[in-house]
């Protein structure tokens, strides 16, 4: 695939779901509150988009990622949340 | 007979069709399906007591057979407890006592859907005892990596456990559920990895089909993963179109949508087609 065609297959697609982003973001900044743990893992996110390194998708699931290797002495929630709690930007 | 060489099979390795109704055999099939395999999960409750997974089980291996057969669609399935009710040891203990009893019934492929949730010391016992339990009566692995922040940490924990099981053979396990930031540990570490595909979380038609240019078919899945929550039982057969607009041949899509889960799964010998 050339990278016209990619840009003919997924553009619209990309475009629309970045115009979502962009609204998600307005949408929270004009409500009333703090960032938390999420929204500074997003953030965080969205910097590995400009960069020039190829793997984008996988440095914004790391960014989301919890990076330890001990485990919870005790599951007491079956969910998660989609971001690290203890994110630190 | 050109048209007929044209129409495509697959193989859906991952669906809850307990949670199905009927009309989804019907599309499934329709679209292509050849068989349908349905691995041992969480029922959006925690179960009281082992004798509600007896009942499970029961299911799996006695009705969900028939309902598919009235489609004329083979099915197949793994047993475990799902580390999302591993918490409770004593009822892991006693769900791990009862499967023997099931495990050598006529469409059981192995031990599964395994692994962790949390990453939890309960899940990580829990996960120790079910390979160990495939090991001892010889069976396939299918194994869950958790949800969202929790699957790097879980997945890296998962591999740690199984290559420190020296007698398991890693291409008899299948860990599935890999995105972008797992899939190469999955791959590199000799398993077999399955992607999920879901409209909402784990993974996109177009992002699978850019981790299976990236890191080549050999030892890849898809699979729709349909259940109660938001999914979709055809994902597959939609993404072997998607493929087929990036210019995939129509040999690399039955590769890696038909030959390569019929080449993991036929390492059961329960695993036949006619």
């Amino acid at each position: 695939m050339t990278r016209e065609e990619a840009l003919n297959l997924y553009f619209l697609d990309a475009r629309s779901k970045l115009i979502d982003l962009a609204a998600f973001l307005d949408r929270v900044e004009r409500s009333p509150g703090e960032d938390d743990f999420r929204l500074r893992s997003f953030r965080a996110a969205l910097q590995e988009l400009s960069k020039s390194e190829p793997e984008k998708a996988k440095a914004v699931l790391l960014t989301l990622s919890d990076p330890t290797m001990e485990p919870l002495e005790r599951a007491t929630i079956k969910g998660a949340a989609g971001a690290w709690p203890q994110f630190k930007s | 007979m050109a048209a007929i060489q044209e129409l495509m099979r697959y193989i859906e390795p991952h669906a809850h069709m307990v949670s199905r109704v009927t009309d989804d055999y019907l599309a499934m099939t329709t679209a292509g399906c050849q068989a349908v395999c349905e691995p041992a999960f969480w029922a959006g409750f925690d179960r009281g007591s082992a004798e509600g997974f007896r009942d499970y089980f029961s299911l799996l291996t006695e009705h969900e057979p028939k309902r598919a057969a009235n489609f004329r669609l083979p099915h197949f399935c793994w047993l475990c407890i799902n580390p999302k009710e591993s918490e409770d040891t004593k009822l892991a203990d006693e769900v791990l006592a009862i499967i023997p009893d099931f495990i050598n019934r006529p469409n059981v492929l192995g031990i599964g859907e395994i692994g962790l949730n949390k990453n939890s010391r309960n899940e990580i016992s829990v996960l120790e005892k079910h390979v160990d339990l495939a090991r001892r009566l010889n069976q396939l692995i299918l194994v869950h990596t958790p949800h969202l922040e929790d699957k790097l940490k879980g997945t890296r924990l998962i591999i740690d456990i199984l290559k420190n099981q020296k007698q398991i053979d890693p291409g008899r396990v299948l860990i599935d559920h890999v995105e972008e930031h797992t899939a190469p540990l999955v791959l590199e570490a000799g398993f077999w990895a399955g992607i999920t595909l879901y409209p909402q979380s784990k993974c996109t038609p177009p992002r699978a089909i850019d981790m299976v240019e990236r890191y080549g078919s050999d030892r890849l899945w898809l699979n729709c993963a349909c259940d109660w929550g938001a999914s979709d039982p055809l994902a597959v057969p939609k993404t072997a179109l998607e493929m087929r607009k990036r210019g995939h041949s129509d040999d690399a899509i039955d590769f890696l949508i038909y030959r390569n889960p019929c080449r993991f799964l036929r390492q059961s010998p329960v695993f036949t087609l006619s």
